[in-house]
């Protein structure tokens, strides 16, 4: 029976904490106000139209959000270079021929769990940077549908930045189509990210679920002694 | 309709025509009116129809139903009908003209001839590419060889209705014609785009207004269409509109809902996604559009209206999924199958990783009773 010696890594810096919940928040909103505008629900009312404004605040919320979404994802942008080494832009993109090796591990002792020795990573793994990086492009084609829908209705010259976006696409109709499936990715994002942040800590006990509050991470002394050793050998 | 060796004014025809002055001047107004001029453009416009000669215009039909030609001719004015089509010298147009076979073909090469660099060309339908374009040939010749030659000395090309600006009915798939909008066969050329199945007459009239007027093609929008006419959707400038704000929504076409008046998004209405001007200019002199007739908005006028799905379906089917495939229905089956595999994994993980768990539980039991 061995025992772990932990230390405290600060691994998620305030910014990307702060980044990660109001895009969480955001997500949330933008998917329940989205669903909601995609297929209003049946509603009987006995009074004149001009005593509600119910859908036009629906479609308001979603529309701040997307705000809110946009900026928060400008501002992550600008982190992948401002931010420390688990936040990086490298963490995301592909560079070299280890991060596909990280990747098949991951493949291997994570999700087909194959036996072996078990792969850990301190910030994001190499396929958790991948999944994300492809988010980010979802993020991007939200956007560009999202707000080359809004266009049309703004006075607003950040929206008038995406009124290309219905040309290229052949009209409203492909925009809200794209729109409207690319929602259900970020749900399906959601639920697995949810469940492998739970994995993660139940297999690996490194306070993975606290971590996006506090920022730390408990990393095993032997990982610190490792990583010496390499340094060493490489210096 | 021969060519006439002098041309005359608009105004000077119209009077002989037995127009009066005021008939004129009120024309001018609803003209200028559509066009979204300022008070002062109304005597911009009847300046131009005063004193500019008349404008030659060849106006082709491709693979088209001629309901372009209808709408322009029942356009709330009658002078728009006299004007721009008895008026307009329409040298060649194969619905009106009075010449036939060989002596038509020639009025259309004196026109190009005569004047060119200064007629219009109005292209009403679309032109089919596959077999060499043999499923459309006038005169011997193909569609595409008599449009290229047409547009080659024309002042300006104008696309009526859906079929030249985007293919419309023709186009949607399989397109065994190759049906192929104007545009993408006369790359580099300007081609004023005026959508809609039909177009509304009023905004035909006053496009051909405006280049008679300033001899200039409209300001266009990013794909083509006259910004005048095209830059707001119907649902913008929809009298439901409160309805729809108020979430108050048609769920079938009998319901209460329905003979309240309550907005038709959710039986399909393509409003909210259709540029048009249906919602102020209506049809039929004013009377009514789809919408104030309680039938919701095809989106007519919207490329590729006829591949995009049901046109009584708020949610499109998606392509390749199956016709009763939407987003929702796809995204719900995607989340369930992802919830399985969640639990398959989660198993997994107890069962295949058990040493590994086991290990940090006892670990953390030990260290428990240390404190």
């Amino acid at each position: 029976m061995s025992t772990h010696k932990l230390r405290r890594v600060f691994v998620w810096e305030l910014p990307v904490r702060i980044y990660h919940w109001v895009n969480a928040l955001a997500i949330v909103v933008l998917c329940i106000t989205g669903y909601l505008i995609g297929k209003p629900p049946a509603i009987m009312f006995g009074g004149e139209a001009h005593e509600r404004y119910l859908f036009g605040w629906i479609r308001f919320i979603h529309f701040v959000a997307a705000y809110i979404f946009l900026f928060n994802f400008v501002f992550r942008i600008y982190w992948g270079f401002a931010g420390n080494k688990y936040a990086g832009w490298k963490n995301f993109i592909p560079t070299n021929r280890k991060y596909f090796r990280e990747m098949w591990e991951v493949i291997k002792i994570d999700i087909l769990q194959l036996k072996g020795k078990e792969h850990l990573s301190v910030g994001h793994n190499a396929l958790a940077g991948f999944t994300y990086f492809m988010m980010f492009l979802m993020f991007l084609v939200q956007i560009i549908t999202g707000f080359g829908l809004y266009a049309a209705m703004s006075h607003s010259w950040i929206a008038g930045l995406f009124a290309w976006a219905p040309y290229l696409f052949g009209g409203d109709f492909a925009l809200r189509q794209i729109h409207h499936i690319t929602m259900w990715l970020f749900i399906l994002f959601a639920i697995i990210h949810v469940y492998l942040v739970f994995y993660h800590d139940y297999v690996e006990g490194r306070g993975e679920v606290s971590s996006m509050s506090g920022g730390w991470k408990f990393i095993e002394e032997e990982v610190f002694e490792e990583t010496e050793k390499k340094s060493a050998q490489s210096s | 309709m021969s060519l006439r060796p002098t041309r005359s004014s608009y105004y000077e025809e119209l009077r002989q025509r037995g127009y009066s002055r005021r008939d004129f001047m009120k024309f001018c107004a609803t003209v200028a009116a559509y066009l979204g001029l300022e008070a002062s453009g109304v005597g911009q416009v009847a300046h131009a129809l005063e004193t500019k000669p008349r404008i030659p215009v060849i106006w082709l039909h491709f693979q088209e139903c001629t309901c372009c030609s209808e709408s322009f001719i029942r356009s709330s004015h009658p002078i728009v009908a006299d004007i721009l089509l008895d008026k307009l010298s329409l040298d060649y147009t194969e619905t009106l003209m009075a010449a036939s076979g060989h002596q038509a073909e020639k009025c259309m090469r004196d026109t190009m001839e005569k004047y060119k660099g200064e007629y219009v060309l109005c292209i009403e339908g679309s032109v089919p590419t596959e077999a060499d374009g043999v499923y459309c040939m006038i005169g011997g010749r193909t569609s595409l060889d008599i449009l290229k030659e047409a547009a080659s000395g024309a002042k300006a090309v104008i696309a009526w209705g859906s079929c030249a600006s985007n293919g419309c009915v023709q186009s949607a798939k399989p397109n065994p014609t190759g049906a192929t909008p104007i545009h993408k066969l006369l790359r580099g050329t300007t081609v004023i785009k005026v959508p809609g199945c039909p177009p509304i007459g009023e905004v035909m009239a006053g496009v051909l207004v405006h280049i008679i007027t300033f001899g200039t093609i409209p300001e266009l929008d990013g794909i083509g269409r006259p910004k005048a006419f095209y830059s707001k959707r119907v649902h913008d400038t929809c009298y439901r509109r409160p309805f729809y704000d108020a979430g108050l929504f048609v769920e079938r076409f009998d319901d209460e809902n329905a003979k309240k008046g309550y907005c038709l998004y959710k039986v399909g209405c393509k409003g909210p996604l259709t540029y048009n001007a249906c919602g102020v200019t209506k049809w039929n002199n004013g009377t009514s559009f789809p919408i104030q007739s309680g039938h919701g908005c095809f989106g007519c006028s919207e490329e590729g209206y006829w591949d995009a799905g049901g046109l009584y379906l708020r949610a499109q089917p998606f392509p390749g999924f199956g016709i009763e495939s939407d987003a929702d229905k796809i995204g719900t089956a995607a989340a369930i199958a992802t919830g399985v595999g969640i639990a398959a994994h989660a198993v997994m993980t107890n069962l295949r990783k058990s040493r590994l768990i086991g290990n940090l539980i006892s670990e953390g039991k030990e260290a428990e009773k240390e404190l």
